[in-house]
């Protein structure tokens, strides 16, 4: 059995009476991604904080390759790289001198630190900007600096924490190409996202975090079969075509003034024709049918305590 | 860009050396650097005390130095001149470290300090080279301000002993006044506090001897203004450039100096880990 990367035991902060994690576990397995997914306020930052030795938990233990980061922060600090919400890169020097930095303080040497420097100018997309200020970048080339930066070493686990937010779409693609990138090098990648898509696209386990507590965790397939959210939508043209409808589904939910019907359904090819068979017995027209799977919206909203209300599935962004 | 390649990490036991002095060095680079691509603040540390002496003489300096005991009303200004400007030299090291302040706060708040402590840099590393640069910084402006004093007349007593000590004490006072200067950047909870603080200091050597002798000044003040560190400073180092009566003052400035760097010392250590983390 080999040691998991990263490995979390009744992990608890609190800051005099405010409770901020309430007891985490978490086993994060070598070469994966997980995300942690939850609210502002979670308790997100603080675990990826107490994972990268920067706080002391108040309580439980914290592992990252077996070095537990309070007695053996060092050991920690050896395997790990951490970018953070707001890019900790130094904004006086150009990309590459911030770059050069990093390689003198992980001591590789002049050849290897300038070869390496070199390499991921290159790979990062900022070889052109390599000799400018950094006042010069934007969001997305300090954000792709700073992960750089944190892998002029290639740790063997990295922290991602919000790596996305606040970059333009396409900035957030090259990011999650790049993360696929690590995964597919070894890395093992701890992310917090407030991205529902985000931890759709890159994660393998999601574990849902809370108020301090980590409320659901699993495969996203998992975590959407955690919810009742599948259902298929059936508008009609009048009251009574709604009627006779609603008499057919037991099951069925209605909205008069819309004049819809919502039939829950795993949304598969064989439930949506076995729908439509029994309208058709029935002789019922149908004006419009839309077909809607869970996703990790439902997911997210409902077990983060803001459930969505009934027939406003689908819905977008997050409530706070 | 999609592909990362896979340096071989290195392994836990490969990174157990201490690396405290050459992180040090690569910090101190790291601040000589910054120096010399924004010259700006550096500039400022110099431009400030010369303004204040060029005011201090020129413009105050011929009323002052009448005042000053056993001072022939007609040469006030040179007299003047010859008093204030061991006090100048120290309002230059106390606004170099009010710079160290606003440099320690920036890395603060940019978050580059959280990121050092992830990569197990030492702490000490990172401050002292914050500390080593300032103190370089403040030597160099020191030197710059007593070039215009000599070149609008100040004419020193002083033999190459004494030159020898004064160089000796202000790179001391620059390294104690530094220490102070990190510690408060790094309690400072926004850039603008960090570079207020040092106020304080910019204000001691005017509360001491660097203007005008402390028994001109009423007995509750005066009180203060002999017993503060920056006196025993100026006191020294006037006492070697001009020849003035040295008595204790040289022990109680080193004394003050090392009172200094322990505190500061302490201070920054006991919240560097508490303040880095946002």
């Amino acid at each position: 059995m080999t040691t998991p990367a990263i490995e979390l035991r009744g992990l608890r902060k609190s800051y005099g009476d405010k409770v901020v994690l309430d007891g985490i576990d978490l086993t994060v397995a070598a070469g994966t991604v997980t995300a942690l997914l939850g609210p502002n306020g979670a308790g997100k930052t603080t675990t990826v904080h107490i994972l990268s030795t920067l706080l002391r938990p108040s309580a439980g233990t914290a592992l990252v390759h077996g070095f537990d980061t309070v007695r053996d922060p060092d050991g920690v600090r050896a395997v790990i790289g951490l970018t953070g919400q707001f890019s900790a890169v130094d904004g006086l020097l150009t990309g590459e001198e911030n770059l050069l930095l990093m390689a003198r303080l992980r001591h590789l040497g002049a050849k290897r630190g300038a070869a390496r420097v070199t390499e991921l100018l290159e790979q990062f997309d900022l070889a052109d900007a390599a000799r400018k200020p950094l006042a010069t970048y934007s969001g997305g080339m300090r954000r792709r600096l700073d992960l750089a930066m944190t892998l002029v070493t290639a740790p063997r686990v990295i922290f991602l924490d919000e790596p996305t937010t606040g970059l333009d779409p396409r900035s957030r693609r090259t990011m999650w190409d790049i993360v696929r990138g690590l995964v597919a090098n070894g890395t093992t990648v701890l992310l917090t996202t407030q991205n529902l898509e985000e931890a759709d696209a890159l994660a393998n386990q999601i574990a849902v975090l809370d108020g301090g507590r980590i409320v659901a965790a699993g495969t996203p397939d998992e975590l959407k079969r955690l919810v009742p959210g599948g259902h298929l939508r059936l508008r009609f043209t009048d009251a009574a075509t709604l009627d006779s409808a609603s008499r057919l589904f037991g099951d069925s939910t209605r909205d008069d003034a819309g004049l819809e019907l919502t039939v829950p359904s795993d949304g598969g090819v064989g439930a949506l024709r076995a729908v439509l068979d029994r309208l058709d017995a029935a002789r019922l027209e149908v004006a419009d049918l839309s077909i809607h799977t869970p996703d990790l919206d439902d997911v997210f909203l409902a077990l983060t305590g803001t459930t969505a209300p009934s027939g406003q599935v689908n819905q977008k962004g997050m409530t706070p | 860009m999609t592909t990362i390649t896979a340096h071989g990490p290195a392994g836990p036991g490969a990174t157990r050396r201490s690396y405290v002095v050459t992180d040090a060095i690569t910090m101190l680079r790291r601040n000589l650097l910054h120096m010399v691509r924004y010259p700006g603040l550096s500039i400022f540390t110099i431009l400030g005390p010369v303004v204040i002496l060029l005011l201090f003489v020129f413009v105050f300096g011929g009323t002052l130095g009448a005042g000053l005991p056993g001072v022939d009303p007609a040469g006030g200004r040179e007299a003047y001149l010859a008093y204030v400007l061991p006090g100048i030299l120290l309002i230059t090291i106390a606004g170099t470290a009010g710079g160290t302040a606003t440099t320690v706060s920036m890395d603060m708040k940019e978050g580059i300090t959280a990121r050092f402590r992830t990569m197990a840099i030492s702490r000490a590393a990172v401050l002292a080279g914050h500390v080593i640069g300032n103190a370089l910084q403040a030597v160099i402006a020191v030197a710059l301000v007593l070039c215009v004093g000599l070149l609008i007349g100040f004419r020193p007593t002083a033999g190459p002993i004494e030159w020898l000590a004064v160089a000796g004490l202000i790179a001391l006072i620059a390294y104690a006044t530094s220490w102070v200067g990190v510690a408060m950047g790094i309690q400072a909870k926004s850039v603008e506090t960090a570079s207020n603080l040092p106020v304080v200091l910019l204000l001691l050597p005017m509360l001491g001897s660097g203007f005008v002798p402390t028994d001109s000044m009423p007995t509750w003040l005066q009180g203060f203004a002999d017993y503060q560190p920056f006196t025993p400073f100026i006191e020294t180092i006037r006492g070697l450039l001009l020849g003035t009566p040295l008595g204790g003052n040289p022990v109680l400035a080193v004394g003050w100096c090392v009172v200094l760097i322990v505190v500061g010392y302490v201070w920054s250590m006991a919240i560097y880990e508490r303040k880095s983390v946002r």
